[in-house]
């Protein structure tokens, strides 16, 4: 009966655990749902930041973020997924890889701010980057790079040896057991990954300010698309910039308590940004794996 | 003697095979008959996998392993194992069936397909044909025409172990491996692979690793007993069951072993 009791402890200890952690989070959320929701009409989307509260908007700041993280996506995932591939599938194990793989583990616990001033150094001054949507890319990229690593690591390792084996057998390349079954098996955990990493990159802050991010903007980068050839710039990729989590810092720092209701709607809409992304990792990995049974 | 008759299709000569430092095959030296099945029997652990993986270069996917000696296969009188030889044009003549059925988590088609988009081949037709031709060579066709286009993991265990059959079937090899095809399927399924051996011997020449005395006993034209990393014994089954040369074979063979 002892026994049994320490069971039925320890589940109720659980459950008081459990219910702080997420009452904690619902009582922070709901209260910034309570100040900001009244923020959050279209106005609220479309209007640069302004000196009167009541006219402001998120426009520059979403526009930024929204940027950044394609800059973002565009280096880490190819970067990424190739090095996991490499390291799993291709080098010899060794003590060299052995030393690469302690390097990847650790630099996901390297502080943010770190990778910041790294890339203020390197991608700002060094490369003549500037303070751009491009350096601020280039900087979460390198940030998010471990995590998409590790995720395709681990999705690659998941694959069972009889299937690579059963490729091989059939004379397939190395590069044909990857194309055909080694990418396409992993692509659920591999997109997980990367989308988390993503969610993680969004709501950085530390590294961005760093770098040099203006808090105050009140003009778009240039378009990516024009009407005359060759219809395509990237100019914007050079342009200032400011991204959501700078843009509800800008606000918290106000005296004012409109400004207050502003910081509150913004940081709704970034939890939402963030929730809706890890929604989609779990939807993805569920209709990814629902063919693959091994 | 039926053994003269018969040519060879591949033959081991002196083969040892090493782990790292621990030697898993000793100087092993026999032949593979053509058009013939050869069956590797011995206790668990003597060897018979290890054996089999040297023929396909298997063992090249995995740092630290090493052969000596040689294979020699017919008719191009080419030593498989020589560092000249790229594994993967060895692969592309030798096939090999696994003991788990280990289909692709693909559909039906794009399983036996796999052998030929690997080599190369575009056209639509001659793929459409000679998985066709593997299915019905591996007695599966009536049973999946109408799911080729279905995941194969939806086929019983006997199904997808005659689905990996057809997947080895259709690059034409010459020689087929089987490492104990049958371990994971009932008697039933057994008994249509064992039949399907059978009908394939006329053209393929067959290496199977079986732990089944019966099984070797009805399949096989040859065979091998092996006993931790030697080869003790090898000859025409039904000699070799009837009246083996060696005391350890006879011995294996009727049960008193260990
Ligand atoms: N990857 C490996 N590394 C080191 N030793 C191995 C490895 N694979 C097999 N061995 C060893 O080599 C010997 C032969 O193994 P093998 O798998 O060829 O035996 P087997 O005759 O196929 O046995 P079974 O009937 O159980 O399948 C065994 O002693 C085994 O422990
Ligand atoms: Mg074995």
């Amino acid at each position: 009966m002892h026994r049994k009791h320490q069971d039925v402890v320890f589940a109720l200890v659980g459950i008081v655990a459990l219910m702080v952690a997420v009452l904690t989070f619902l009582t922070l959320f709901v209260n910034m749902a309570v100040d900001g929701l009244p923020r959050l009409d279209w106005h609220f989307f479309t209007s640069f930041p302004s000196r009167r509260a009541t006219q402001a908007g998120i426009l520059s700041a979403w526009v930024g973020s929204t940027l950044v993280m394609l800059v973002t996506a565009f280096f880490a995932v190819p970067l990424g997924v190739a090095s996991g591939i490499y390291l799993e599938e291709y080098a010899r194990k060794s003590w060299v890889t052995d030393l690469i793989e302690i390097n990847i583990t650790n630099l996901a616990g390297v502080p943010s701010i770190v990778y910041g001033l790294l890339a203020l150094g390197l991608f700002v001054y060094q490369f003549g980057l500037g303070q751009s949507i491009l350096s601020a890319g280039l900087t979460l990229a390198l940030l998010i790079l471990p995590v998409v690593i590790v995720a395709t690591r681990e999705a690659i390792r998941s694959i069972p040896q009889v299937i690579r084996e059963g490729s091989y057998a059939l004379g397939a390349t190395r590069w044909q057991t990857v194309r055909y079954h080694i990418l396409p098996y992993s692509s659920a955990g591999i997109l997980t990954g990367i989308i988390i990493g993503m969610a993680r990159a969004i709501g950085e802050t530390a590294p961005i300010i760093t770098i040099g991010a203006l808090t105050f903007i009140a003009f778009l980068p240039p378009a990516p698309l024009k009407a005359e050839p060759p219809f395509v710039s990237f100019d914007w990729l050079m342009s200032p910039f400011t991204v959501m989590p700078i843009q509800m810092f800008n606000w918290t720092s106000r005296p004012e308590a409109a400004f207050q209701d502003n910081a509150a709607a913004a940081g709704f809409v970034l939890v939402f940004m963030t929730l809706a992304m890890n929604g989609l990792a779990i939807w993805l990995r569920y209709r990814l794996r629902r063919n693959i049974k091994w | 003697m039926m053994e003269q008759l018969l040519a060879t299709k591949a033959e081991a000569r002196s083969l040892s095979f090493y782990y790292g430092d621990f030697q898993a095959l000793k100087g092993i030296s026999m032949p593979v008959h053509e058009r013939q099945v050869t069956a590797l029997i011995g206790p668990s652990g003597c060897g018979k996998s290890t054996f089999l993986r040297c023929f396909n270069r298997m063992h090249d996917l995995y740092p630290g392993n090493r052969y000596d000696g040689q294979i020699i296969l017919q008719p191009d009188n080419t030593d498989l194992l020589a560092r000249s030889i790229d594994p993967i044009d060895v692969r592309m003549r030798i096939g090999m069936v696994f003991q788990k059925p280990n289909p692709f988590p693909k559909t039906v088609f794009e399983n036996v397909a796999y052998g030929l988009r690997v080599r190369g081949e575009r056209s639509r037709r001659a793929v459409e044909e000679k998985v066709e031709q593997a299915l019905h060579d591996a007695a599966l066709w009536d049973e999946v025409k109408e799911r080729l286009h279905q995941p194969a993991y939806n086929l019983s265990g006997g199904q997808q172990q005659r689905l990996c059959i057809a997947r080895a079937l259709a690059t034409d090899p010459e020689l087929l491996l089987f490492d104990e095809p049958t371990s994971a399927l009932d008697p039933i399924a057994t008994a249509s692979i064992e039949e399907l051996m059978h009908d394939l011997k006329k053209r393929v020449t067959i290496l199977i690793v079986t732990h089944n005395m019966q099984q070797a006993a009805r399949v096989s034209d040859f065979t091998a007993y092996m006993y931790l990393g030697e080869l003790v014994e090898f000859g025409v089954t039904d000699e070799l069951f009837i009246k083996p040369q060696k005391k350890q074979t006879e011995d294996y063979i009727t049960g008193r072993f260990g």
